[in-house]
């Protein structure tokens, strides 16, 4: 069973998001992580891995700062890593989804997987995308997945409670939360990880030397309101309450 | 000159970060007012590799670096300084003694369970008439035919409890002073030997500290560690590194006072602002992060030149000093910060208190530490 991972580097979930001068999202000095929905997409692989055998490659387009995301895999047991850096080349969905499909093309694979959105952009459509350019079906928002035989049975949340499909491999599959709980990386894996092949490639290398570029563009990014400081009605609890429902009623307008 | 971590330095701390974040700093409460020892939480460490962490693959370890080992203790004590220490005498001084100075075979059968963290380690070294003084070593060691008869007490042992043997110091020979005292394994199921936890201590609650008692305890006579009469010397090089990890255990207790007491300045309000906005406290804050960045960065130093293959006593016991007289100034000053809750448990900042004063003791006290650097520079 050959497995790919796509994953993403992203902003620490606790990370302070602020804009720069040019009104674009200031990058210096956030602590970077892996997307944690491609966490679990990675545990996935591995449990797949442990249970079935084969070997699992990750893969991130992204800076040369990415390989960390791509070392973590690693050390938590992935066998390989390819990091596809783009360049110059200005991103959307559809160039990151090219890119990635291009280099994927080029591996054998039975299954793959990434996490069903990045907690960054949140356009949960990168993996959709893949799986259309590769003319392989996709599961999204996987919450069980079961492979046998040469197909998987997967469990999805749907609203208001989750549906069971089959699906015959090779197929992508996108990891929602509850799929798994992933491991941390043991120390030993940490140390091995260094070993492990991290092939670096370009997007001459895959072909696509100014072949992708991005066919939506960010005009501006904005920041939300500032949270206001909160309100103490004071006085007896009775009468402080119908205060309190007439404000949530007339001021605030949620009841 | 290169400040940068190694990208594995980086990610080990970073996953010891996490891994202390949400598995251990929720215990801690806990873990401190029942004096619970912490043994799921060093289940779970050692499926992570970490009680093995300094150590070479070949005896179970994961062939890290000392400045990655001093890392993990200072994110484990951040969180919890009971676990922190449980870790920090498992390494420092149980695995420690049998990799420096043990047999292969020894490596082989004993390091090799500490590592994969089938049991705790512990040394055992102070007694009650031998403390700073560890040349005044009371417990004898004497050979009756292939077998070791040890006498005598050790007192103040971390994780005897949960140690399947202990690495202890006996005299091996009377007319030597220091230079007959040797060290010796002892499985901790041997006729004889007695474990006590009853200490009632200020902090530390779920770190196991016990007393130890032999009553013509037998053991093989190949359990001797190193070389016979050599004892005194290898725990000196023993105590060396627990010094370095000891002020990372400081430097991880000191960052929580700073984390605790920054969080707490700016929620808590006084003359309509928050009094992080008060230049008193703001001093104290800044004091405190002057400290710790000094602190892990003597610390780190130490650890570096230990890896480095270089001497590194003086730098060891600066460190420790240092780190361990700052960090309970860091907790005094934590508490002050949060004023009358400070004093409360409901807060964590008395626990730091109470935890940090024992790093200016353990390992050498400051006195010692202090004499050891003014030895080192000549006088």
């Amino acid at each position: 069973m050959n497995i790919v991972v796509c994953l993403k580097q992203t902003f620490d979930t606790e990370a302070k998001i602020t804009l720069d001068a040019g009104g674009k999202i200031e990058r210096k000095g956030v602590s970077l992580i892996m997307n944690p929905y491609d966490e679990f997409a990675v545990e996935e692989a591995l449990r797949l891995k442990e249970k079935d055998g084969g070997e699992v490659t990750v893969i991130s387009v992204g800076e040369s700062s990415a390989q960390d995301a791509l070392r973590q895999a690693l050390a938590m047991g992935a066998d390989k890593a390819i990091l596809v850096d783009p360049g110059e080349a200005e991103l959307d969905e559809y160039a990151t989804a090219t890119i990635l499909a291009k280099a994927i093309s080029g591996l054998e694979y039975d299954i793959i997987l990434g996490g069903f959105r990045a907690i960054d952009d949140g356009s949960a459509q990168v993996a959709g995308r893949v799986a259309e350019i590769l003319n392989v079906p996709v599961v999204n928002v996987v919450t069980k997945l079961e492979v046998e035989g040469g197909k998987a049975v997967a469990t999805r949340e749907i609203e208001g409670g989750s549906e069971l499909v089959e699906v015959a491999l090779p197929a992508v599959f996108t990891a929602q939360k509850g799929l798994n709980e992933p491991r941390y990386p043991s120390m030993k894996g940490i140390m091995k990880a260094k070993k492990k092949p991290m092939q670096k490639m370009t997007l001459g290398d895959l072909g696509l030397e100014g072949q992708v570029a991005a066919k939506v563009k960010a005009l501006s990014y904005s920041l939300p309101e500032p949270r206001k400081a909160g309100k103490i009605i004071p006085g007896e609890a009775a009468e402080a309450a119908r205060e309190l429902a007439k404000l949530l009623r007339e001021e605030a307008k949620v009841i | 000159m290169d400040f940068n971590l190694t990208r594995d330095q980086k990610m080990i701390r970073d996953v010891v970060r996490d891994f202390a974040e949400q598995e251990i700093a929720p215990r801690a409460t806990e873990i401190d007012r029942t004096g619970t020892f912490p043994l799921d939480i060093i289940n779970k460490m050692s499926e992570m590799d970490l009680m093995g962490l300094p150590f070479p693959e070949e005896y179970g370890g994961a062939g890290a670096d000392y400045v990655s080992y001093c890392l993990a203790v200072e994110e484990i004590s951040r969180a919890c300084g009971s676990t922190g220490l449980t870790y920090e005498a498992h390494i420092s001084l149980g695995c420690m003694p049998i990799y420096l100075f043990g047999t292969q075979e020894q490596k082989k059968k004993y390091l090799t369970m500490l590592c994969r963290g089938e049991c705790v380690g512990a040394f055992g070294l102070t007694e009650p008439e031998a403390g700073s003084d560890a040349g005044g070593t009371k417990t004898t060691a004497e050979l009756d035919g292939d077998e070791w008869v040890i006498n005598g007490s050790k007192c103040f042992i971390t994780n005897a409890s949960y140690a399947k043997f202990v690495t202890i110091t006996a005299v091996t020979d009377k007319t030597r002073g220091r230079k007959g005292i040797s060290a010796i394994i002892v499985p901790t199921d041997a006729p004889g030997f007695t474990i006590r936890s009853s200490y009632e201590k200020m902090g530390l609650h779920g770190s196991n500290t016990t007393e130890l008692f032999f009553d013509n305890v037998r053991v093989p006579r190949e359990n001797l560690v190193g070389n016979l009469n050599e004892g005194f010397k290898q725990f000196l090089k023993v105590l060396d590194g627990g010094r370095v990890a000891i002020a990372a255990m400081a430097v991880g207790i000191a960052q929580a006072c700073l984390d605790a007491s920054l969080k707490y300045a700016h929620q808590r309000v006084q003359f309509g602002r928050s009094i992080s906005k008060f230049q008193a406290i703001q001093f104290k804050l800044a004091d405190m992060a002057v400290n710790i960045e000094l602190a892990r960065l003597m610390y780190l130093k130490a650890a570096w030149l230990k890896d480095n293959g270089q001497p590194y006593s003086k730098e060891a016991a600066i460190a420790k000093l240092f780190a361990s007289e700052m960090a309970t100034r860091a907790a005094l000053d934590a508490i002050q910060i949060h004023g009358g809750y400070g004093y409360m448990k409901e807060f964590p900042v008395e626990r730091y208190l109470r935890d940090a004063k024992l790093l200016e003791i353990g390992e050498g006290t400051s006195e010692v530490q202090r004499l050891v650097i003014a030895r080192q520079i000549g006088c």
